[in-house]
């Protein structure tokens, strides 16, 4: 028996009012569909939720068995899709265009793999990999309590530096090889739309190829933001790029944004034995965050850490140490613009965020006018001109749109945008895409904080609850002597539909899916509630989230509690009964 | 919540958004009930709390909470609270939760301080109303907690208050390190937060980083502590110093290794134990101080003639050089003294001979300390108990790490001459040889045959010249050579 792939989709809908109306059916038992591998479809239960929110969509993407080469184009056009921009976004895009059966090309002026891959997430992950264990190591405490006895950890500079960069080569060449794998033509060079479906593209100044195709996605991603007056000199006042690297390692450091890329190299930094000062133009550090998650992350990330912080204020202006003297940042207040004071470091990393890489893509050429240097895009992503009007074939995922400037966020967004090509209408509902910040603890996030799902509650006239539970009563978590954390379900307790989901503490980065895919696919708390989780593992944090939320005790939905156990107890018997099946034609 | 010293009750999300809560649609609430007290003065009869102090209680969580722990206080004393706002963070079985304020005031005293346990109910602090009050805040506190850590000066916390209520309590914190003064204090941020800790003014510490900012080392040094950095054990190696360390001498301060070459195949790695690694650590560290050596021979056939006499008595022959080693220091004070920062002579009061001893896999340093006052027999008694603590591995930090001068004494082994290591933090190591019978010539050209001992000072040359170290050991062969003063 060489493989078999179990498919498992819905056939019972259910109203979270009527959720007696559920039906179990055992739709098809076996059709191979290799000789050797019979594929067993097998029908479980699924709650098809009731559409509420205007942007709630679920996926409806069916990994194909064999990964189909990239397609022949129609006479017309030279490629099916062509994307400008070959980040994570854009690598998104072309691989499922590619299942599709597109013809597909991938332009990129710099190196495969984008920011994320190059200058972000990727090679960030490496240095906290590092600052995470240096964590553990120098905590005596900790290592005590698991009787462990650690002699003083140090590090090598280089050696760190080193995880970094190989980790992006690595990842930059795996992404490299899965393009060419599936036969999409990387095209090296700038990208320049001239008019509707056509693209140039080439050295800069150089004249360059022309192409077209049947639509274009912009996938240019962005840069580091740099505000005005601050110098950056790559050495001593840096930007991630640089931060990245890691050249050397300040005794102190100034990090002006406390962001999720601020706060993830003050865990880098602090671990690394650096002293730390943020500059906060918002009047709290993490702005974002959900308040109560910034309250316990600041108690566990900041306060007890080498870290001061001034909130309230701009650095209108950083100089880089020279002539014997130290990185000058003059601070100013954030309201007033009265001048507060001079930090006098030994280096300065600008982590105020990102901008859009726009520039030379010619949207001049088709009357598109960025705002803020974003392009304007309607929920479908395709690109607005400057008359309001929709630019037929031309689309914008990623970072460039500004929608969410997440990698992940991208590629969801380009896969929408290939769907919506290939004629299935598809909004992505951004409240399902999850975020993280992997400082040591983690921070995890997905759909709406407190104060927005407030809100929204308030305009919209619905209830909101929060429903908490603290890592300390887990018992992976105590096994790991972990037990700092908290989750937090923001929910509808009318209906038991999930607002958002907050997790700070071990591992919250990983945590999260259970939310988030949730929240893509509507299930209600009541549903999710029945879950299993294994015991003991992290997961089981979620698990006690779900099950403190009380669903349905404020509203009207008292049928329905009444009638769930017994529908659980359904569930599970006749689940029993078709995993028996099932093992039974494995075993023949 | 009926008890009668709770006189105001909080209930979950009912006032603020931020209160901990689980799930807050509970409607009995009977769990996560967070609640904190400031009782009226109307409502306890117990107390005699003047008018307007008022005492913060240890809230009761949930309905089986006996007592709570102080995770840590938000706010410190002097700072000014505004209804609402986070104080103390309290644990409790599930959680740790914030606790807020009923009432506008200051924080006037923390009674039970950060890591500390109270019994529901109890007063943890003392809010005051008006900045006068603070002083009697404190007087009743000092009075009341047993626990109380001592009230720091009250300007201190006077002239912190009164600008302090529109300024969120990180940011009061960091204005406060920087006044409004004409001298500029630049202090890195843990500097900062070890000043607040120890309740060190940061604008007297004289900064020594760089561009003249204040570092925690400073911060430590004005507080009277020794840097949590270097509380390993204070080892020396009187082992001769045979491998040129060179290449780690090249090393930076951080970096950990060079790639070293591949192991030899059958060897096995044992890393390091806390006490070897605290050894390598002083030794990579020694290697920045410039060091010379200084031999001389002793004779030293008087000196074993009274210490067969003394044995008896339980006088050890590490007692009998120890106690020279230190009437010779008494009379040269640069000889025990240490460079601390390359730039001035520390002159230790106290004359503290740390002494090597090799223990079971590894070597530790216990100190005699005030060598040269304690008589010969107490210090004998001094150096037993040491050793003894020392291979139970049950030497306090005092008793290790105080030394001034070491003394290393490898003459059991036969050893004729070794040369040490300089322990950091000190300015000199003597390494004493053993007593061999040498045939001497004296200065009328006959032959006799005396014991004679080699002994080897290793020194830090910054502070310690080469006349110095002689006029030391020429005091220390005189010392040993009549050594009738020694029992004095």
């Amino acid at each position: 028996m060489s493989s078999l792939s179990l498919r498992i989709s819905s056939s019972v809908a259910a109203t979270a009012r009527s959720e007696s109306d559920h039906r179990l059916r055992l739709l098809s038992s076996s059709s191979p569909t290799v000789a050797t591998s019979p594929a067993l479809h097998f029908c479980g239960l699924r709650t098809e939720a009731l559409k509420l929110g205007a942007n709630s969509n679920r996926w409806k993407v069916v990994s194909a068995a064999v990964a189909p080469q990239n397609g022949s184009a129609s006479d017309e056009f030279d490629y099916n899709l062509v994307i400008i921009g070959a980040g994570v976004g854009g690598h998104g895009a072309a691989l499922h265009a590619v299942e599709k059966g597109w013809k597909t090309a991938i332009i990129e002026g710099d190196v495969v793999g984008g920011t994320c891959v190059n200058r972000g997430c990727v090679p960030s992950k490496a240095l906290l990999a590092v600052s995470g264990r240096m964590r553990d190591l120098q905590d005596e405490h900790h290592m005590k309590a698991f009787g462990l006895q650690v002699a003083a950890a140090g590090y090598d500079r280089q050696g760190v530096a080193d995880h970094a960069n190989n980790l992006a080569s690595k990842i930059r060449s795996n992404l490299t090889n899965s393009l060419k794998g599936l036969g999409v033509d990387i095209l090296e060079g700038v990208g320049t739309i001239l008019g509707p479906q056509k693209v140039k593209y080439g050295k800069v100044g150089s004249s360059g190829n022309v192409i077209t195709a049947k639509d274009i996605i912009i996938a240019t991603g962005s840069v580091s933001f740099v505000p005005k007056g601050v110098e950056v000199d790559g050495k001593t006042v840096i930007t991630s790029d640089q931060a990245l690297k890691l050249e050397f390692v300040p005794d102190w450091i100034a990090i002006v944004g406390s962001g999720y890329i601020g706060l993830e190299f003050s865990d880098v930094y602090t671990a690394l034995g650096s002293e730390v000062t943020f500059v906060e133009a918002l009047d709290q550090l993490m702005p974002g965050f959900d308040p109560e998650i910034g309250k316990l992350a600041r108690r566990v990330l900041i306060n007890p850490r080498k870290i001061d912080y001034y909130t309230g204020v701009f650095a209108s202006k950083i100089t880089p140490a020279k002539d014997g003297k130290p990185v000058m940042i003059d601070l100013i207040d954030a309201k007033t613009k009265e001048p507060k004071d001079t930090l006098e470091v030994d280096a300065a990393l600008i982590a105020t965020g990102r901008a859009p890489f726009t520039k030379g893509l010619g949207l001049e050429n088709i009357r598109v006018e960025t705002q803020c240097g974003f392009v304007p895009v309607d929920e479908h992503m395709q690109v607005i001109d400057a008359d309001g009007k929709l630019v037929p074939h031309l689309y914008c995922i990623g970072d460039a749109n500004g929608k969410m400037m997440l990698a992940h966020a991208a590629s969801a967004q380009g896969i929408s945008v290939v769907e919506q090509i290939s004629g299935k209408d598809n909004v992505l509902n951004h409240l399902s895409i999850p975020a993280a910040c992997f400082t040591h603890p983690e921070i995890s996030m997905v759909g709406l904080t407190e104060p927005q799902a407030r809100e929204k509650a308030e305009k919209e006239g619905f209830e909101v609850s929060v429903a908490k539970t603290g890592f300390k009563a887990n018992t992976k978590v105590l096994a790991e002597n972990e037990g700092e954390g908290l989750a937090k379900l923001i929910y509808r307790p009318d209906n038991g539909e999930i607002l958002g989901v907050h997790i700070f503490g071990l591992h919250a980065a990983d945590l999260i899916h259970e939310a988030s895919n949730a929240i893509a696919l509507g299930t209600r708390i009541q549903d999710i509630k029945f879950a299993v989780h294994a015991h003991p593992t992290l997961s089981e944090v979620l698990d006690e989230l779900f099950k403190s939320a009380k669903v349905g005790r404020t509203g009207s939905l008292g049928p329905e509690m009444k009638s769930s156990p017994i529908l659980h107890w359904l569930k599970s018997t006749s689940l029993v009964q078709v995993w028996h099946l099932l093992l039974s034609k494995f075993s023949t | 919540m009926a008890s009668p010293l709770l006189s105001r009750v909080s209930i979950s999300n009912a006032t603020a958004g931020n209160t901990i809560s689980f799930s807050s649609s509970v409607s009995n609430g009977l769990l996560w009930r967070r609640s904190i007290a400031f009782p009226d003065k109307s409502s306890r009869k117990v107390s005699t709390v003047q008018a307007k102090i008022r005492e913060i209680f240890m809230p009761a969580l949930s309905s089986t909470m006996t007592e709570g722990k102080i995770v840590s206080w938000i706010k410190s004393e002097g700072d000014v609270l505004s209804k609402g706002e986070s104080v103390v963070v309290v644990e409790s079985d599930k959680a740790d939760m914030d606790v807020e304020t009923f009432y506008d005031g200051i924080l006037a005293a923390i009674v039970v301080g950060d890591g500390e346990v109270a019994p529901v109910g109890a007063p943890i602090g003392l809010l005051a109303e008006t900045e006068e009050e603070i002083a009697e805040a404190k007087a009743k506190a000092s009075k009341s907690g047993s626990s109380a850590p001592p009230p720091p000066p009250a300007p201190a916390a006077a002239s912190a208050s009164p600008a302090a209520p529109a300024v969120a309590p990180p940011k009061s914190a960091a204005s406060a390190a920087v006044p409004d003064g004409p001298k500029k204090i630049v202090a890195t941020p843990f500097a900062k937060k070890l000043a607040k800790q120890h309740k060190v003014d940061i604008g007297s510490v004289v900064g020594t980083g760089p561009f003249g900012r204040i570092t925690p080392a400073d911060v430590e040094a004005a507080a009277g502590i020794s840097p949590s950095k270097s509380t390993g054990v204070n080892v020396v190696s009187s082992v001769a110093a045979a491998p040129a360390p060179a290449p780690v001498a090249a090393a930076a301060p951080k970096a950990a290794a060079s790639p070293a070459p591949p192991p030899i195949p059958g060897s096995t790695v044992v890393p390091f134990t806390t006490m070897q690694a605290a050894v390598s650590k002083n030794m990579v560290e020694s290697l920045s101080v410039p060091t010379f050596r200084v031999g001389y021979p002793v004779l030293t056939d008087k000196l074993d003639a009274l210490y067969e006499k003394v044995k008896p008595k339980g006088v050890t022959m590490t007692a009998l050089l120890a106690k020279a080693a230190a009437m010779a220091l008494a009379q040269h004070p640069v000889v025990n003294a240490s460079c601390k920062d390359g730039k001035t002579f520390t002159y230790n009061s106290s004359i503290n001979i740390a002494v090597a001893v090799a223990i079971n896999g590894g070597l530790i340093t216990p100190v005699l300390q005030d060598a040269d006052k304690l008589d010969l027999y107490l210090l004998s008694q001094k150096w037993k108990e040491l050793v003894e603590k020392a291979r139970a591995k049950q030497l306090q930090p005092h008793e290790y790490n105080s030394g001034t001068f070491t003394l290393s004494n490898l003459g059991m082994f036969g050893v004729d001459r070794f040369d040490a290591i300089l322990p950091p933090g000190q300015g000199a190591i003597m390494a004493v040889g053993a007593s061999k019978p040498t045939v001497v010539t004296d200065k009328d050209g006959f032959f006799s045959v005396k014991s004679k001992m080699l002994v080897n000072v290793t020194a830090d040359h910054r502070i310690i010249y080469g006349a110095d170290l002689a006029a030391f050991l020429q005091t220390f062969a005189k010392i040993v050579e009549n050594p009738e003063s020694l029992t004095l």
